[in-house]
């Protein structure tokens, strides 16, 4: 069996159904469950309560550079080997990666206020995940003002792959610019740095929700887009008869 | 129940923006799942 089996609409439709219920439930469990764990954790002695917006603020930014790589996997599996399903399954992941980023930003502001004194700074990582958020925007913005389905599948592979730059960028921006007020990674392996067990594990559910949700919320868009391109092709059918 | 402190106005700002995002790209996603999926069975349907 070969993974490119799923490039075939028909197999992707009846395979994603199958799994998806699964996924669903799987999402729903860890994620709810991670969120009222970490909501019931208790003070940081530095932080207070506001250590409990890790459990969304991390998970999302996560989420928002790895389904921009996504993205660009399955942009690229486009660009080279013409498979509609991965160009569809891009697009379908975008507004779930813009939100993931907006949950980041908005989090990150509004924790950001009493532990640094300010929402925003125009600090490294802060600054590549607004670029992030505007290019998500962008890339949703060309799929709907290009009408031929084929060449918007080309232009906004090819915005993937600019963009690719400040989703790594949003990744690894602490550690090329030794400055701003952002931390370093949450969750580092690192003697003396690593997080408590009473918040790691929360954040590891969440983590794991927020994963299943996309993979849940991917399938659904992913399906939709196949529907409707199923739908255009049969009207297009019609009109040339 | 958990004591959120001094902080309370801002993790449940937090907790509050980012359940509505998340509901709200949950809902959308049915929605244009459900309203693809009608269409296209009236349009096979029809023949």
């Amino acid at each position: 069996m070969s993974i490119w089996e799923y490039a075939n609409p028909v197999k992707f439709m009846r395979t994603s159904g199958a799994i998806l219920p699964w996924v669903v439930a799987g999402a729903a469990l860890c994620t709810v469950a991670g969120l009222v764990w970490g909501f019931l954790t208790p003070e940081d002695y530095k932080q207070g309560s506001t250590v409990k917006i890790i459990f969304l603020h991390v998970p999302a930014a996560l989420m928002a550079i790895n389904i921009w790589l996504m993205m660009l996997v399955t942009s690229l599996i486009w660009l080279i080997r013409r498979h509609h399903v991965s160009a569809l399954a891009a697009k379908a992941a975008a507004p779930v990666g813009a939100v993931m980023t907006l949950i980041a930003l908005i989090t990150g502001a509004i924790w950001g206020q009493p532990m640094w004194g300010t929402w925003w700074e125009w600090d490294p990582r802060l600054t590549s995940f607004l670029i992030l958020f505007l290019f998500y925007l962008g890339y949703m913005a060309l799929w709907e003002a290009v009408e031929n389905a084929d060449s918007a599948a080309d232009l906004t592979g090819v915005l993937c792959l600019v963009g690719s730059v400040f989703a790594l960028l949003s990744r690894y921006a602490v550690n090329f610019w030794n400055q701003g007020l952002h931390q370093g990674a949450s969750l580092s392996l690192a003697p003396g740095e690593r997080m408590a067990a009473v918040y790691r594990y929360p954040l590891y559910l969440t983590m794991a929700g927020f994963f299943l949700l996309f993979l849940a919320l991917l399938l659904i868009r992913t399906r939709t887009e196949i529907r409707r391109r199923r739908l255009a092709a049969l009207l297009a059918r019609e009109n040339r008869a | 129940m958990t004591e959120l402190g001094r902080y309370a106005g801002t993790v449940l700002a937090a907790y509050g923006a980012s359940l509505v995002l998340l509901v709200g790209i949950i809902v959308q996603t049915v929605l244009a799942n459900a309203r693809a999926r009608r269409e296209l069975q009236e349009h096979e349907r029809r023949g």
